[in-house]
Parts: structure tokens; C-alpha cells; sequence
């Protein structure tokens, strides 16, 4: 198979006259790195890798060997849709190897492969759809405050609308990429958009969320138009979330699915959810890896605070939608804390342990919390015994560090340095005064 | 005459005998891989592949030697009975074939009779349907004469569709087919793979592809004409 896909993509850059295919890898925060090979380096490359020093990567440095191989996935190679069609580009997603051909370990695409061939082994595919939240504002100005460009309400239709336009063009682009579009709507903050995605496996989804955010930013620029996943830009109003829809499949059926109680739910998707309940605080610092991603897990929003799980309860963690009638193979969880600035591969790594680790030890899933929660005082919360996910970004690593789930999968290089990155991070915002505590003390006291 | 693959490795010990006794040269290969290995420079000459021992890995090392980028045949499938249902919807993967247990006098003429006509058959190069065009040749896809491009696995699924129009076939069918048995996946890459596929033929052409419920997928109309 994988000489038959070699031959494709070398018969492909030939055919088409693509002059310059861009190798694609993720870092251990989830930015996407490129650098570009010939076409005359691609067989070599396909065939062999193309090493390159790592050291300059975000979470790649080791500290004896920095030379690391990038091993090209062909069925990841594609045509990119923009640029000049006389000079065609392609881009292809890698593995990253030592230059012994073992995984690296610092390479978040081989964590998430890890992980889904211990799924695997069990008998799983693990299957990911995500709604992804963001915002189109005017280029933004260093210490200016985000411009929107409209202030359109949810599903506001206006013809004159340059944000609905941009998100068409949006589609088109994703949809030639082999992303395809579930809905798309103007969610409810003035210039925040919503994009679902259609349910693929996870390590196709993880890259399609990585090129995902190239063709929200790279369609926006093209008008001048700044597109930003940070969670949480603007004060009082919606942050930008990424629910993530989740099941499992075993073979054809939907490992999910249960047609006798009420809720639909095999005893395998109870286990799963109470194990993603059981480790949420131990994973939120992947999920939401800012310091401003928890200015976004407040209450009174559509963000969740609470750890618990309901049918139709937006202020949960995990929420179960219902399949439609005769639909089973649509049996999904969804869960709702992670937000678009996450790394995908940890994100789905770290989400597939928690709920396996569930149905490896058969944990009971706590009742349903169908109340708003948000209206609840603590006392009547502790009484069902509904915890909070962590308040910041400090509290979760906290959290995260003394997990041995987390470290587990992630595998200690990408867990120790993750740590040690996020750390510095809060210190630097723990030393930053802020306009807050200027308005509030600078007079007062 | 150059060397003839057999598989699996080791033959049984009749065809073995069979193959010596009718003069041919040959070497038993385990795998497609092992063949790749094992090639001689001017090529296989054909193959013998034995199906009742490991049907899935026969059908499997079949594939692999016809899509190389010059296939090889002919290719003589050893089946029995029971697994003569197997041949529909692979008679790309095969020139002839012979039931087991097989009289050797059988598997010799046939043999004989595939080598005589070796070379002198052509392949369709183009698949052609409403617009689209495949290549076979180049891979390359076009529809309306504008170029679409495809990933591997979306080719190839497009492909196996476009050659056989008005057929519905199930998810399992397709993966067996098209992604080969040592596929891990589960079958629902086949409707991330259709979905894609709809996307990229552009609204306008997505119908190519049909839904047909509660079976699988139908590219083009059906041959009862609905």
C-alpha cells in the first residue's frame, strides 16, 4: 500500500506541476511548522525522511541529540488550493522519528498514534467531530482593543456581510481540502463564527483541525481580516470554545450506542464518560493550555465550570445529545471544556485515556446533573458531589502534574516539558499588573 | 522464460510438482513484500496464487502485484468451490482461474494458454463518466475538464466506483475492496472518504455519488434507471 501511495504522490507532483511541496508538523503548543523541499527532494524525502535540527522547535529539544527525521504521511499529501496556479503547492503532514526510525518522542502526531493503537488494541477507532469557535476582527494594534467587524447577533443575516462572505469562501477552501462542513453559523458575540466539522478519526481530525486554523487565518488575511482562536478576547461577551463530539466504533457498529435505556447509552460510553469526568481536572491543562482560556470557563456563559454530565444541559461538562431516530451510528458524547487553542493531538490523546481508562477499570458514571448548575451555591453542589474544573492555569497544572494519566500519555519528554513551559507562562502573567487592578486600587487605596 | 511468483510460501506440494513437472521456473513468496524483494530485474513473468489456505492474504498479494505501476500478469487464482463467490467484483485482480483440488493437466493448459496470450491485451487507460474523467494512468481526475485533486485513498475509492457504475455496494464491500483486508480502520472511513469525495466533486456533481439507504453507496444511476 505504501509503495502504491509513493508512486501517487510523485505521479500527482509531476502531473499537476507542483513546484514546491511544504512539509507540515505540529509542536508541543500546537503551532503549525512548515519548511518546504523541490519536487526533486521529494522521492529522496518519501522514501528515506528529511532530517532537520529540532532544537529550534517549541518542545523538540533534547538535550544530547537535536537532528531529528521527518517522515512524510502520503495519504496526508494534498494540493493546496490558494496561491498561484502556475506554481502549484502541496502540502503533506509528517511523523517525526529519531534518526534511529523509532517514534519521537516530542512529536505530539506519534503521541496521538500511540494512543489510538492502544485504542486499537482494545478493539476501538476513536471518532472526533468538532464545532469551532472564532473571531474575525479588524488587524489588530498592540495594546489596542479587539475591533469587531459587525455586531450581529447568532444566525444574523445581513446581506453587506464581509464575515458571512469570508466564511463562505472559508468552506469552499476546506471542502477542496477534504474538510468537509457539518453547519456553519455566526455564533453569538459580534464577529464570532462557528464552523462544525463531520466526524472522521481522530488523527485525521487532528490534522484537519491543524489545517483547519491555516484556512481561517490565511482566507481572512487575504481580506485584510485578523481571525483568532484565542479563547477569550473580548471581556463580558461569549468566548470561543471547541466542542468536541466523540465516539467510539468497534468495526462498523457504534461502540456507544445501546438501544435499551433511555438514554441510548452502552455501558461501554457510560464507563468512557465516567472516566472523562473522573480525570477532567487532571487533563484540563491540554484542553485549555492559556491563561486566558479560563476567563473563558466562567459562569453565566455557554462555557462549562462544573464537572458533571447531562442530556440537554449546557452548563455541564459532557453533554449527550440525542441521536436522531434510527440513526445509531450518530451516538456521541459531547464534551465542551476544551477551547480552539489547543494542541489537537494532546487534546484527543489525553481525552481518549481518560475515557478508556474508564472502561479498563469500569467506572460508575454519577447521575445525571440535568439542574443549572450555575444557579447552585456550593453547598448544594458539594451535596451532589459535583466538583469544578480547575480556575486557572495554575491550578490545573497543579493538577496535571501529579497525574499519572496524563504523563502516561503524553510519555514523560512531552509531560516534563510542557510543565516547565506553562509555567514560565503563568509566572510571567502572575507578575503583569493589569488594567483591572489599576482602575480598582490606583485611587481607592 | 523468466520467473513465474507463486504464493503462499511454501506452495502446496502439488502445485509444486505440477509447476516442475510443466517446466516452469518459479519461486514461492510469503508476501508482497517478499515479491518486491525477490523480483527479478526484467520483472515477474506472472504469478500462481493459491487462495485456500489464506483467502484474505492471497487476495491481498494479488492487489499488490496489480497496482504496481506495471501491473503483472497474467496472474492464475487457485480457488475452491466454496470460494467462487469471492471472484465477482475482482476480475481486475485476476486473468484466469482454476478450481481445487485442480488436475494438473488443467492447471498447465490454462497456464499455457494465459502465457500465450500475455501482452497482446490492453487495459482501459480512461474512466469516463458525466463529466468526469479518470486517468488511469497518470492518476490524474478531472471533472468538466477541470482538475481534481484528489488524496490517494479518495482516487482510489472514486475510481473503484467510477469503474463499476450503477453497482451498490456496501461500506463493508468497499473497504474489503478498495482499502484491502490490512485495513485497522473502522468501515465508517468509507463515509468520511464518500463525504469528501461529494465535497470536492462540487454541488453540482455530488449526486455522482449515491446514498443508497440502510445499504451503501451507488456511483452513477442505477441500472434500473432511477
Amino acid at each position: 500500500m505504501l509503495d502504491q501511495q509513493r508512486d501517487y504522490v510523485l505521479r500527482t507532483v509531476e502531473e499537476r506541476g507542483v513546484r514546491l511541496i511544504r512539509l507540515w508538523f505540529t509542536d508541543v503548543l500546537g503551532n503549525l511548522k512548515s519548511f518546504a523541499i523541490s519536487p526533486a527532494e521529494l522521492e529522496n524525502a518519501l522514501e528515506d525522511g528529511m532530517t532537520f535540527d529540532g532544537s529550534s522547535i517549541d518542545g523538540f529539544s533534547r538535550i544530547q541529540e537535536a537532528d531529528v527525521l521527518a517522515m512524510p504521511d502520503p495519504n496526508t499529501f494534498e494540493v493546496l488550493p490558494w496561491g498561484d496556479p502556475k506554481a502549484v503547492e502541496a502540502r503533506v503532514f509528517c511523523d517525526i522519528h529519531n534518526l534511529d526510525g523509532t517514534p519521537f518522542e516530542g512529536d505530539p502526531r506519534q503521541v496521538l498514534r500511540r494512543n489510538l493503537r492502544a485504542a486499537r488494541d482494545q478493539g476501538f477507532t476513536f471518532y472526533v467531530a468538532p464545532d469551532i469557535e472564532f473571531f474575525y476582527f479588524a488587524p489588530p494594534e498592540r495594546g489596542a482593543a479587539p475591533q469587531p467587524l459587525d455586531e450581529g447577533g447568532f444566525f444574523d443575516l445581513t446581506t453587506t456581510d464581509v464575515s458571512g462572505t469570508l466564511r463562505k469562501e472559508t468552506i469552499r477552501t476546506l471542502e477542496t481540502m477534504s474538510i468537509p462542513v457539518e453547519y456553519s453559523f455566526h455564533e453569538d458575540s459580534p464577529s464570532q463564527h462557528e464552523i462544525d466539522l463531520r466526524h472522521t478519526d481522530a488523527l485525521s481530525m487532528a490534522d484537519s483541525i491543524m489545517t483547519f486554523r491555516l484556512v481561517v487565518k490565511e482566507v481572512a488575511a487575504k481580506q485584510g481580516v485578523h481571525a483568532t482562536f484565542m479563547p477569550k478576547p473580548l471581556e463580558g461577551l461569549q468566548g470561543s470554545g471547541m466542542h468536541l463530539h466523540l465516539s467510539l466504533f468497534d468495526g462498523e457498529q457504534n461502540a456507544f450506542h445501546a438501544g435499551d435505556d433511555g438514554y441510548s447509552l452502552s455501558p461501554v460510553a457510560k464507563q468512557f464518560m465516567a472516566g472523562l469526568l473522573r480525570h477532567a481536572a487532571e487533563i484540563t491543562a491540554i484542553t485549555n493550555q492559556t491563561v486566558n482560556s479560563y476567563k473563558r470557563l466562567v459562569p453565566g456563559f455557554e462555557a462549562p465550570v462544573h464537572i458533571s454530565w447531562a442530556r440537554n444541559n449546557r452548563s455541564g461538562l459532557i453533554r449527550v445529545p440525542i441521536p436522531k431516530r434510527g440513526n445509531p451510528s450518530a451516538t456521541r458524547i459531547e464534551y465542551r471544556s476544551p477551547d480552539p487553542a489547543t494542541n489537537p493531538y494532546l487534546a484527543f490523546s489525553v481525552l481518549l485515556a481518560a475515557g478508556l481508562k474508564g472502561v479498563a477499570e469500569g467506572y460508575e458514571l454519577p447521575p445525571e446533573a440535568d439542574a443549572n448548575l450555575f444557579e447552585m451555591d456550593d453547598a448544594a453542589l458539594t451535596k451532589l458531589g459535583i466538583d469544578t474544573l480547575p480556575q486557572s492555569l495554575s491550578d490545573s497544572l497543579r493538577v496535571m502534574e501529579r497525574s499519572t494519566l496524563v504523563r502516561e500519555a503524553l510519555g514523560e519528554h512531552i509531560f516534563e516539558w510542557f510543565l516547565r513551559n506553562k509555567r514560565t507562562e503563568w509566572r510571567e502573567y502572575k507578575t503583569h499588573v493589569s488594567q483591572f487592578e489599576l482602575n480598582r486600587y490606583l485611587r481607592a487605596l | 522464460m523468466e520467473l513465474v511468483a507463486v504464493f503462499p510460501e511454501p506452495p502446496p506440494p502439488d502445485l509444486a510438482r505440477t509447476l516442475d513437472l510443466a517446466g516452469y521456473r518459479w519461486k514461492a513468496v510469503a508476501s508482497a513484500e517478499e515479491a518486491a524483494r525477490n523480483e527479478p530485474a526484467a520483472g515477474w513473468a506472472g504469478a500462481v496464487v493459491c487462495c485456500d489456505q489464506d483467502p484474505d492474504g492471497a487476495w491481498a498479494f494479488c492487489r499488490a502485484l496489480r497496482k504496481r505501476d506495471t501491473p503483472v500478469s497474467p496472474v492464475l487464482v487457485l480457488v475452491s468451490g466454496g470460494q467462487l463467490g469471492d471472484l465477482e467484483l475482482r476480475d481486475e485482480l485476476f486473468d484466469d482461474f482454476c478450481l481445487t483440488p485442480f488436475h494438473p493437466s488443467e492447471v498447465e493448459a490454462r497456464l499455457r494458454h494465459l502465457f500465450f496470450r500475455g501482452g497482446t491485451e490492453q487495459r482501459p487507460e480512461m474512466v469516463e463518466y458525466s463529466g468526469l474523467a479518470l486517468n488511469l494512468e497518470t492518476y490524474q481526475a478531472s471533472i468538466e475538464g477541470r482538475p481534481l485533486d484528489l488524496t490517494y485513498m479518495e482516487y482510489e475509492l472514486l475510481k473503484f466506483l467510477a469503474q463499476n457504475p450503477g453497482k451498490v455496494f456496501t461500506r463493508e464491500m468497499l473497504l474489503s475492496r478498495v482499502w484491502g483486508y490490512e485495513y485497522y480502520g473502522g468501515a465508517r472511513t468509507v463515509d468520511v472518504h464518500i463525504r469528501r469525495l461529494r465535497a470536492k466533486l462540487g454541488e453540482e456533481h455530488a449526486n455522482l455519488i449515491q446514498t443508497v439507504r440502510s445499504v451503501g453507496y451507488r456511483f452513477g444511476q442505477s441500472r434500473w434507471g432511477n
